[in-house]
């Protein structure tokens, strides 16, 4: 990366300039002295969490934070627990399907399912978490709208969803090498190969 | 790649004859250097003569990145790369915003912080459904709602210019209430608008709703179905249309809009021309709510306590507004220091733009174009 020490027109603070160093990227700064206020999460309960818990025991944690309501879910229940949220308890609306990368943990990724359902005007997260390389079960048999949420994720995270339809990039060029929002991939890195074949430039940079 | 629906079976062609007869099937390029696309969208159409047997989007040339520059600029930073998603409703993606950091950092804004957003977001929802209409119209063949609808956004922009110093990407709200007072004269202005502007809707459906080449261009053009809408995630006005009454306003109110009345609008046969009309009708009530909003604008301070260096505590928060598109959402996780960990960014354009392929097959080619228009999709805001 030649131009790695080309700065964008604002200073960038502080832990920019290391996309090298994976676990380095993240947290540029010690984190915050605790402010009293801050709320933590506390445990989530109703007769949907309870049935849960009951046909699956403790593969589910049901938290609460800043009022919103969420599951951190074992990844080998995923497929069957998204089944039944649909199916079972009308949430029909599938909001937003993401990621989160933790390069320091050994199960890297969080992958979150935002829900939302017509009929009980209610809102939940879904949660897990899985290693590098894994794969998880598409959802588009299930929200059809889950389609080009999954490909983004791929895109970003290159995290593959089986079953999916036409499991490609989307945003992002076919043909791209890398992933960009992990979070070893700095904020300047492109790749400077494709670049050259198909725009015919040095560099975008 | 035949469909039995649509190969003209009864020919019986000798083989001798089956040069071009049978292949009743073209693949067309749309864009991305299109100007009906409404930015750098390309379509590729799969077709059998003038009908659309089915889609593929192509997206992405927009692309800069905006979820990873969040991640590498301080939550204050951040704040002005998010006007720059959806261009027309930069307001809205920034209450969006700032809403959602002031839920990490456990803030309210200030009443009279709450009821200037709510002016300034719904004279946006006005500014983006004025645009919309002027360009959807061009689209399909009506030049005159263009230069009727760009005029009167003038007076709106005109408001922002003087508020917050910009017309396009207005930088209107800061994180805890707002940057700058109202200025003098403000409501007055605000008031002023709302006078000259009700009877401009209806100068536009005169124009309009009536109007034979509009309504044979846009009635049972691009129907989907409430059912298909909740599927593929499609909010907004699409849904609406559809017969869902469905805003997030009134489902989970955000801002301070439960202190205000307003209806929404819904249509039944969720074709172009029913999502016409509901974004006619929602212009109407955003009207409502503004003079509401204004007439009890309240006095007091427009900022709340938040620190200057922001470090939120560790923690995920995911929140939407009702922005003129649809449902709008931020997810936001942080780790305790000033930047924030991940910010996700639910575009109602990305996920309504899905279902432009439901919507245009068995249409004819030109439809497609009205389809485009009717989703009312900003390119900023799907590629990000």
């Amino acid at each position: 990366m030649p131009d790695e020490t080309k700065s964008p027109s604002s200073p960038p603070p502080e832990g920019e300039h290391k996309p090298a160093a994976p676990a380095a990227a993240a947290p540029a700064k010690p984190s915050a002295p605790a402010k009293p206020a801050a709320p933590t999460p506390v445990p989530w309960d109703s007769p949907m969490i309870a049935k849960l818990k009951g046909n699956y025991g403790s593969g589910i944690e049901a938290l609460t934070y800043a009022g919103q309501n969420y599951m951190v879910v074992d990844r080998s229940l995923i497929p069957e627990i998204l089944q039944v949220l649909r199916n079972e308890e009308q949430f029909d609306y599938c909001v937003d399907i993401t990621a989160v990368h933790y390069p320091a943990r050994e199960k890297q990724f969080d992958v979150v399912w935002v829900l939302y359902s017509f009929p009980r005007n209610e809102r939940i997260r879904v949660k897990t978490q899985i290693p590098d390389g894994a794969t998880l079960p598409s959802s588009v048999p299930i929200w059809s709208g889950a389609n080009w949420l999954e490909r983004e994720v791929y895109d970003m995270f290159g995290i593959k969803f089986d079953g999916h339809p036409d499991m490609k990039r989307i945003l992002l060029p076919e043909g791209w090498k890398g992933h960009p929002l992990r979070k070893d991939y700095g904020i300047l890195q492109q790749d400077n190969e494709w670049v050259q074949i198909n725009l015919g430039i040095e560099s975008g940079q | 790649m035949t469909d039995p629906n649509t190969t003209l079976s009864p020919l019986e062609l000798e083989s001798h004859d089956k040069t071009f007869l049978d292949a009743n099937e073209l693949v067309i390029n749309m864009g991305p250097q299109h100007p009906a696309t409404h930015g750098v969208l390309r379509v590729i159409l799969r077709l059998d003569g003038e009908k659309v047997l089915g889609l593929e989007c192509v997206i992405g040339y927009l692309h800069r990145g905006v979820e990873k520059i969040g991640e590498h600029r301080t939550y204050t930073m951040f704040n002005p790369y998010v006007d720059r998603m959806d261009y027309v409703a930069a307001v809205s993606n920034g209450l969006g915003y700032c809403e959602t950091v002031e839920k990490l950092l456990n803030v309210e804004a200030p009443p009279r912080a709450q009821h200037v957003r709510v002016i300034l977001t719904e004279l946006n929802r006005i500014a983006s459904h004025q645009l919309w209409l002027g360009t959807h119209a061009l689209d399909i063949g009506a030049i005159t709602p263009l230069f009727y609808t760009f005029r009167d956004r003038e007076e709106i922009l005109k408001i922002y210019e003087k508020y917050c110093g910009a017309r396009l990407t207005t930088h209107a709200f800061r994180i805890g209430g707002l940057q700058y007072e109202t200025y003098t004269g403000f409501e007055k202005e605000v008031k002023n608008f709302l006078t000259f502007f009700r009877p401009k809707i209806d100068e536009y459906e005169e124009l309009l709703t009536t109007n034979r080449i509009w309504v044979e261009r846009t009635k049972n053009v691009g129907t989907i179905s409430a059912h298909d809408c909740i599927a593929l995630g499609v909010t907004g006005p699409v849904l609406r249309a559809s017969g869902v009454k469905w805003d997030l306003r009134k489902a989970q109110p955000y801002a301070n809009y439960k202190n205000f009345d307003f209806e929404i609008p819904t249509g039944q046969n969720g074709d172009t021309y029913d999502r016409y009309l509901v974004r006619m009708a929602e212009m109407r009530q955003s009207v409502r709510i503004i003079q509401q909003a204004v007439d009890a604008l309240p006095e007091g301070p427009i900022m709340a306590k938040v620190p200057k260096v922001m470090k939120p505590a560790a923690g995920e928060v995911y929140h939407s507004i009702e922005a003129p598109k649809g449902e709008l959402g931020y997810f936001i996780v942080s780790d305790g220091s000033t930047q924030p960990y991940r910010v996700r960014v639910r575009p109602p354009s990305f996920v309504n733009l899905q279902a432009l392929d439901v919507m245009c097959r068995g249409q004819l080619v030109a439809d497609v174009i009205a389809v485009i228009g009717t989703l009312d999709i900003v390119l900023g805001e799907v590629d990000r």
